[in-house]
């Protein structure tokens, strides 16, 4: 029943001799929150940014629907099935509207039917009145709406979510949840969610992984992973033991 | 008039070559990464600040009767102080454009590249990210083009109703002791700069809000 979208296979991620990241395997089913937690510098947006092909991996194997796509052939092709909501969202010096066209301009979308899409996306989040605003005058909260639009317009598989609530007060931070939580539902895609937020871990994710040092300690569904963490580091972590 | 129009038409044309050679170099450098470049940064940032004299000494060696290009009979015409001033306004194009091409690669890039962008399709977003500094770029080659008097009278040779620029009569209305004169055409410079400046400032595409 399950269907793994995404896996990784011995990876390893070297930044000079330093190795940031070593994960042996990891599997990302499809249709799931999946939720990658851990203190700061384990290796979470690294890992992020990997799954993403925006970084390549110094060593191992990513696949997406069980096609390598460490290699290089055809990358362009599954990066546009994929999309990220990054911690700080960089807006284009444009409107909120060709912010949100701009997914679709780069896969050769025009006219109406580009138009019609976007405007739909924007209604989606409640940013219609906004559409014709420098995108650059935005509040944060209106600013990571307009990056989620800007990623949904496109209609990924799999969404990545790196920190998208850590900037943001609690009310704009509610809202991004909620809308994440009911366009993955309403829309069936995959969400891969980098936080070191517990809290919006257990309110958002199906399944766990916990990173540390760039290692993957234990993984598995979040309540189990939350209520009773085998590993001790895991358990300090959730606890808020763990400095970061 | 005569000044006026041999002014703008050997900084426009030098102002425009350079653009048209450095900005692409420089966002090619711009993109690449930083330490693969240094060497060139280093000679374009030298190259920034090369005295006018020497570019024009340089340049009237080897379009001189005895240099390399003494053929092309081109000293003393304008298209000579073209040359000259393409070389003063090629660097600073293009140093400045590599540096705000950089300013914005990595956050602009990462951003079109996760919405799908191809590796060309996210140059040219970055360059359009990076047009207020890009236009700047242009703006600075050519203050100083507007500026410069130094190589244009070693290569141009300041002659009347040939190649005598606002800032060569300048020089000589001042040896000739006709300073109302000279600060009559610099007074023109200036509005002329204005203007021209005006223009390429629409061109960076500032928000209104």
């Amino acid at each position: 029943m399950n269907e793994a979208i995404l896996e990784l296979d011995s990876l390893v991620k070297r930044f000079g001799s330093r190795d940031v990241l070593q994960v042996e395997r990891l599997v990302f089913q499809k249709g799931r929150i999946h939720g990658i937690i851990g203190p700061s510098g384990s290796g979470k947006s690294t890992l992020l940014r990997i799954l993403n092909l925006i970084e390549k991996p110094s060593a191992g194997r990513v696949f997406f629907h069980g096609q390598d796509i460490s290699l290089n052939n055809g990358r362009l092709a599954v990066q546009r099935r994929m999309a990220m909501v990054f911690q700080k969202p960089v807006m284009f010096n444009t409107t909120v509207f060709e912010n949100v066209a701009y997914g679709l301009k780069v896969r050769g979308l025009r006219g109406p039917a580009l138009r019609d899409r976007v405007r739909a996306e924007l209604k989606t989040l409640g940013l219609e009145q906004l559409e014709n605003q420098a995108a650059r005058t935005l509040s944060g909260g209106e600013a990571q709406r307009v990056a989620l639009a800007r990623v949904l317009v496109t209609d990924p598989e799999v969404l990545f979510l790196d920190e998208p609530t850590s900037n943001l007060d609690p009310h704009n931070a509610a809202l991004i949840e909620a809308m994440v939580r009911s366009v993955s539902r309403e829309r069936g895609f995959s969400v891969v969610l980098v936080t070191h937020n517990i809290f919006q871990a257990r309110r958002l994710t199906d399944w766990l992984s916990f990173l540390y040092e760039g290692k993957l300690i234990e993984e598995g569904p979040t309540p189990e992973i939350l209520a009773n963490p085998r590993d001790e580091r895991t358990a300090a972590f959730v606890r808020g033991d763990t400095v970061y | 008039m005569h000044i006026i129009w041999m002014s703008l038409f050997v900084s426009g044309i030098s102002v425009f070559l350079a653009s048209a050679l450095g900005i692409p170099l420089g966002t090619w450098l711009g993109l690449l990464p930083a330490h693969r470049v240094r060497w060139a940064a280093q000679i374009i940032y030298t190259l920034m600040g090369l005295p006018p004299v020497l570019a024009g000494l340089l340049i009237y060696l080897l379009l001189s009767s005895s240099g390399p290009f003494g053929v092309l009979k081109l000293l003393y015409t304008p298209w000579a102080m073209v040359v000259a001033q393409t070389v003063l306004a090629f660097p600073i194009v293009t140093g400045l454009t590599m540096i705000a091409v950089r300013s914005k690669d990595k956050e602009i890039r990462d951003t079109a590249v996760s919405l799908g962008a191809s590796a060309w399709q996210s140059a040219l977003t970055i360059v359009r990210e990076a047009r207020l500094a890009i236009v700047g770029a242009v703006v600075t080659g050519l203050g100083r083009l507007m500026a410069e008097v130094g190589a244009v009278m070693m290569v141009g040779g300041n002659i009347e109703g040939k190649t005598r620029v606002m800032t060569s009569a300048i020089v000589l209305e001042t040896r000739r002791g006709n300073f109302e004169m000279a600060i009559g055409l610099g007074i023109v410079l200036l509005v002329l700069a204005f203007i021209i400046n005006s223009c390429l400032y629409r061109l960076q595409g500032v928000p209104r809000n």
